[in-house]
């Protein structure tokens, strides 16, 4: 059992969970994750680690509510536990001095790109990060990111705050005006990493993205998420998640991240229609 | 019974085991084989000539005693059985279900040179059953406390098999397990209605019972490394037995496509997370009208029945030699095959084909024939040209073996490896090129049998045991 010590609302919608974890705190590196399973009857499910605290053995989580999982670990208060945290797990990103780098965060992706923007940072790099959502409310961790970053932009789709437009226009337009990255990181939704391939591979700029294809054990035993790269099945789990941007079927990963949309969404419907208490005691 | 005429006794017809109706057992997940009533065990065990030099001892890779737990039976003395048992096999019930008797112990049986072997498994079985449902669980008395810890990586037969072993001998003893439970492919891979999961779970209360720690949720090479356990968490020694876990594709067009599973994938989400009983349990599964199952060997055989008990209508196996040379064990093909397997022998797949939309329509396979022995002694499959041909399906489950998952060797320095990826360990102890690191099971032989995974364990033991009193009192 894992006890949650805080909990915080960052959008209606996104979470900020602090978590009792302390092997995992001990150990995690950026672009780690773990694998959490709520309860018994609980499906496996993959988040981030946005960041941790070796001192205190937490880790913190920061979690979109889009499904029957989500959404349940939504109704978890501080205090709550959960049953299974397991990590930290995937390959840690590769941290040294390229000189500038851009970091590009969309939605939820924002979280898993900051403590990268950290560690970029102080390992001496000049950072540029660039984050964005759909909308003002909807954006998150601009404090952190601020933090992190040797420079901050950020957009809204909608233009209700900073910039109007997605964040790779403002790449493009950053990198029009002169500046020129010697290495970016990309994470977000699927259009928006290979958006973001796009413009790398235009101005050649060595990048990785971060992707998320459905997982279970998330150590390599099951196969359930295997990407495209370079032309090779991969195992994301195992073999990532990071991957270089230029070389990820951005096609595939969209479509296998589809395959259970009938029954995620007949979970959902069932969990919101016995108020969040069915499934967890039974 | 002296009085039988040398060479009547053993002549009757073994006992058949009682089983579930095929028809009704494809759409439940109950056991199917039932289990020998006391009666029909005494009646099966009397069929033992107690041979002076027992052939079928010699079968068994753990050695157990069996003319004396089978003459235990015979006299009813069931209790007595089980204790014999235990002796040898920690994991009795276990081993009476799903070892491959035929080519072990009772392949070597002498009734069957002129009748049919003594059905050992089933007896095996039912002691075990027998002292479970006496609700009893005698638990050994271990040896006073060494004061030396031992890591076990991964609960599977092996690891499960040394960690009783050393808790006996009073070491300290912690299983490190990555999944949420413990069992190894005892709990994600076969089937409940092959192997109830109860049993297994009790087999790990056994173990709990002896003293040894249960970590689960602790993958070793990630929450921390080998090096770390002994280095700075104090452990004396370390037994890996990691299993063969990382799935194999047969790289051909259209593997990545929805509806596509590898066999491990299948059976994890059915088995240990229980899609079987979606929505109640979260997480899902696919089946669809149409499966077609590709290999033929024991995980090709469970893919195959569990498809059917999600709901498949049509279920095929789809293997490229012939059924003779299918791996599987022969009873579960014919459980199969009465289920209503279809069998596609001869068979190979060379692609499969989308509808369009990034699922699975199609899969394209090449008929075979036999040519000349292979290195394996079996003979080799050839492709007949131009005899490609589809099948509609709906899912497709690749069942053509696994490997070793390579994350405790790349974490541990100087652990050396073959070139399949498996660990090198000395054939008699375990030990690996590391000082006090053992190693068995599939991870060092490539995916074996429960029973072979258990006799490792049971040498490293040994072997541990040896090593820590060599280093004097801790
Ligand atoms: C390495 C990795 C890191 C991630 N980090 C974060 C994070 O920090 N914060 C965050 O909010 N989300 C993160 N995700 C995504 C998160 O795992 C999914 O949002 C979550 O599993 C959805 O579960 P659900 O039951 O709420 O929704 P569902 O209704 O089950 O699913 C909605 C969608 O989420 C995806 N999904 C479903 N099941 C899984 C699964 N087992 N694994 C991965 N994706 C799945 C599918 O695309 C699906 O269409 C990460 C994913 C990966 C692979
Ligand atoms: C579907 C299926 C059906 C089978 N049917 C039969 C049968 O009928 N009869 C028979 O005799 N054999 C059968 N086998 C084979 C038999 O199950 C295996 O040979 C046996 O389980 C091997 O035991 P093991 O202890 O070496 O490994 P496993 O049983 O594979 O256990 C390994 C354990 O280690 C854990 N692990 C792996 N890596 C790590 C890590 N880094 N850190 C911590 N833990 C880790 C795994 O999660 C797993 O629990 C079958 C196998 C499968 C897959
Ligand atoms: S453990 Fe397996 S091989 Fe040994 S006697 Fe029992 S069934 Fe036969
Ligand atoms: S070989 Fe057969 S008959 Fe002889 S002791 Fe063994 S089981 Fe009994
Ligand atoms: S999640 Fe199972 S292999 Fe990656």
């Amino acid at each position: 059992m894992h006890k949650i010590i805080k909990k915080e609302a960052l959008t209606p919608e996104i979470k900020l969970y602090v978590v009792d974890a302390p092997l995992i705190a001990t150990k995690v590196r950026p672009g780690q994750f773990v694998v959490l399973r709520l309860h018994e009857q609980g499906e496996r499910i993959p988040l981030t680690v946005a960041d941790f605290d070796r001192d205190e053995g937490t880790i913190t989580l920061v979690v979109a509510e889009i499904g029957k999982t989500t959404k349940e670990m939504g109704t978890l208060d501080e205090g709550d536990g959960i049953l299974d945290v397991v990590g930290p797990l995937g390959k840690a990103t590769h941290i040294e001095n390229y000189g500038t780098v851009a970091c590009v965060g969309g939605g939820i992706g924002i979280a898993p790109v900051f403590p990268i923007a950290r560690a970029l940072k102080a390992a001496g790099n000049r950072v540029v990060s660039i984050i964005g959502a759909r909308c003002k409310d909807i954006l998150i961790l601009e404090d952190w990111m601020k933090g992190a970053s040797s420079e901050l932009h950020v957009t809204t789709d909608d233009g209700s705050y900073g910039i109007h437009g997605f964040v790779t226009q403002q790449m493009e337009k950053l990198i029009g005006e002169g500046y020129k990255f010697d290495f970016a990181v990309g994470i977000g939704p699927v259009p928006m990493m290979k958006a973001f391939a796009g413009v790398t591979r235009r101005h050649n700029i060595k990048s990785i993205v971060s992707l998320n294809p459905i997982m279970i054990d998330g150590t390599g035993m099951c196969g359930v998420c295997r990407v495209e790269v370079d032309g090779k099945t991969r195992f994301a789990c195992v073999d990532g998640p990071e991957f270089d941007a230029h070389l990820v079927d951005y096609d595939l990963l969209l479509s296998r991240q589809t395959t259970y949309l009938k029954e995620e969404k007949q979970a959902l419907e069932r969990f919101e229609k016995c108020g969040g208490d069915c499934g967890k005691h039974e | 019974m002296s009085e039988n005429k040398p060479g009547r006794k053993g002549s009757e017809p073994r006992q058949e085991m009682p089983r579930q109706d095929p028809m009704v057992r494809r759409t439940n997940f109950d056991e199917v084989a039932l289990g020998y009533s006391a009666e029909q065990a005494v009646a099966e065990a009397q069929r033992c000539l107690r041979c002076k030099k027992p052939f079928c001892v010699s079968g068994c890779p753990v050695e157990i005693d069996i003319p004396g737990f089978v003459t235990a039976i015979a006299e009813g003395d069931f209790d007595g059985a089980a204790r014999k048992l235990k002796e040898k096999n920690a994991l009795p019930a276990v081993c009476g279900r799903v070892c491959p008797q035929e080519d072990q112990c009772e392949k070597y049986c002498v009734l069957g040179k002129k009748w049919e072997p003594l059905a050992i498994g089933r007896l095996e079985r039912f002691a075990a059953d027998w002292e479970a449902k006496q609700g009893r669980m005698s638990v050994p008395e271990t040896a006073p406390p060494t004061g030396r810890k031992v890591g076990v990586v991964g609960s599977g037969p092996a690891g499960l098999t040394v960690a009783a072993d050393l808790a006996l001998l009073g070491h300290e003893v912690t299983i490190f397990e990555a999944l949420h439970a413990p069992g190894g492919v005892l709990v994600y891979g076969i089937p409940e209605f092959r192997l109830p999961k109860s049993i297994v779970a009790r087999e790990v209360e056994f173990i709990e019972k002896l003293g040894v720690k249960v970590e689960v949720d602790f993958v070793v090479g990630a929450t921390r490394t080998i090096g770390e356990l002994m280095n700075e968490e104090g452990y004396d020694a370390i037994f890996i037995g990691t299993g063969a876990g990382l799935p194999y594709f047969m790289n051909i067009p259209g593997e990545n496509l929805n509806g596509v599973y590898s066999a491990n994938e299948f059976l994890t989400r059915s088995n240990l997370m229980k899609a079987f009983r979606f929505p109640e349990y979260d997480t899902p599964v696919k089946v669809g009208k149409t499966v077609a199952v590709v290999g033929g060997g024991n995980v090709a055989m469970d893919s195959v029945r569990t498809a059917m008990r999600l709901g498949a209508e049509n279920v095929y196996c789809v293997y490229r030699r012939s059924r003779a040379e299918m791996p599987a064990r022969e009873e579960e093909i014919e459980n199969a095959l009465e289920e209503g397997m279809i069998l596609k022998e001869l068979h190979n797949p060379v692609r499969i084909i989308d509808d369009g939309n990034g699922w699975v329509k199609q899969i394209e396979c090449i008929k075979m024939k036999l040519g000349e022995p292979d290195a394996s002694g079996r003979r080799r499959p050839v492709p007949i040209e131009g005899s490609e041909f589809t099948i509609d399906v709906d899912v497709v489950v690749i069942a053509i073996g696994q490997g070793p998952n390579p994350l405790v060797p790349s974490t541990t320095e100087g652990l050396e490896t073959n070139k399949w990826g498996n660990i090198m360990a000395d054939a008699e102890t375990g030990l690996t090129s590391l000082e006090g690191v053992y190693a068995g099971g599939d991870i060092v032989t490539g995916a074996a049998t429960v029973i072979l995974a258990m006799g490792a364990g049971r040498k490293a033991a040994r072997a541990i045991h040896e090593y820590l009193m060599s280093k004097g009192q801790a």
